[in-house]
């Protein structure tokens, strides 16, 4: 799937920035900058991976930068960066 | 009804920490058109998985006239919210447009009937129809007073006192009373004056309303005050209640409590008290 740069999120407590930009090589590129990556990095990385494959993106850079946020935020953030950036929405027009 | 922005995690997962009956998300007015579509994913995902309790979950949509009203609708259906708030809403004809796209979603997830409407009326034309709003559809439960822009209509500002607000206010009042359902007031938004809030919310429990917006935690505990039964009007009701339910058993129907007589309205006066006072906490149904 052809992806363009885009980004998601905010740098607030609790939240989560998402950059996406094309990879050169194939497949899910993710740079995790977390305060509590070395208790969640694994689960953060995991939720990014899953959401982006859901949604088609295989291939892909992605920085994350972390604030605390909770699954439920990451899978929203991650969402909206991937949306942005192949231009297909999850919801009907 | 504690309004929290659909754009903030943090607040969004904090916000049934300080006990607000309800909790509005808010699409619209607090959420800029650049980021309507990262709030609507993040108002979705933490409907679907945030554990909010007891907490009654109400989104505030944008309307369907703009690009973002449907899929509002869309996202928050799907995560399954128990109401939805419609803002500015003017005419019957707007619910019931609502009302067709929550159906049309419902219908995909095989859940016809489960969401709930509320409509904000925000304007003097809102007011005027208000009696028609509010028996739009069977899925309204109640119309609420936004009051900045229903001034703004009216070519005045808010003051302290809000004379500039009562007629809209009585309105809705008593067209939810007809309709048999919730009538909520306006937000007040200085929250350093916590007196004129007060006096605020004394103002519209006397007009009838069943509750008030608000915007900050702080101002929880002083709706809760204003609202909770007293000890001895909870009393008197209890008292008026087992005398009903004893009279019921013996068959008749017309009974004297302290001297004086029971009727109809005292009694419905009564179960209010007593419902009032389990909303509150102040007493358990099993102990009744």
């Amino acid at each position: 799937m052809e992806i363009k740069n885009a980004i998601a999120g905010t740098l607030e407590s609790g939240d989560i920035l998402i950059q996406i930009a094309p990879a050169s090589e194939s497949g899910l590129h993710i740079d995790l900058e977390s305060t509590v990556a070395y208790q969640f990095g694994a689960q953060i990385k995991k939720v990014i991976t899953e959401t982006l494959t859901s949604l088609g993106v295989d291939t892909a850079e992605v920085k994350a930068t972390d604030k605390g946020a909770l699954d439920c935020t990451i899978r929203a953030r991650v969402t909206a960066a991937a949306v942005r950036a192949t231009g297909k929405d999850v919801w009907a027009d | 009804m504690m309004f929290v922005p659909g754009n903030n995690p943090a607040m969004m997962q904090d916000a049934f920490i300080y006990g607000p009956d309800s909790i509005m998300l808010d699409l619209e007015d607090s959420v800029t058109m650049a980021e309507k579509d990262t709030a609507r994913l993040l108002v979705h995902h933490a409907l679907k998985t945030i554990d909010y309790g007891n907490t009654e979950m109400v989104v505030r949509i944008n309307p369907l006239n703009t690009p973002y009203g449907k899929k509002d609708i869309e996202a928050v259906v799907k995560a399954g919210v128990h109401v939805i708030r419609m803002p500015k809403t003017e005419t019957a004809e707007e619910v019931v447009e609502v009302e067709r796209e929550i159906e049309r979603v419902e219908r995909e997830l095989g859940c016809v009937g489960r969401t709930q409407i509320m409509a904000a009326i925000e304007s003097t034309l809102g007011v005027v129809n208000a009696y028609a709003i509010a028996t739009a559809s069977k899925r309204m439960m109640g119309i609420a007073l936004g009051a900045e822009d229903y001034s703004a209509n009216l070519k005045t500002q808010r003051s302290p006192e809000g004379m500039e607000l009562l007629l809209a206010r009585q309105t809705i009042v008593v067209a939810a009373r007809a309709a048999g359902i919730d009538a909520l007031d306006t937000v007040y938004s200085n929250l350093n004056d916590m007196d004129t809030f007060r006096k605020e919310v004394e103002l519209i429990k006397q007009l009838g309303f069943d509750g008030k917006s608000i915007i900050n935690p702080r101002q929880i505990e002083v709706v809760n005050e204003v609202f909770a039964p007293k000890e001895k009007e909870i009393q008197k009701s209890l008292t008026i209640l087992a005398a009903i339910k004893e009279a019921e058993q013996r068959g008749s129907g017309v009974i004297a409590v302290n001297g004086k007589m029971v009727d109809r309205p005292v009694v419905i006066r009564a179960q209010r008290t007593i419902d009032l006072a389990i909303a509150s906490g102040i007493i358990n149904k099993e102990d009744i």
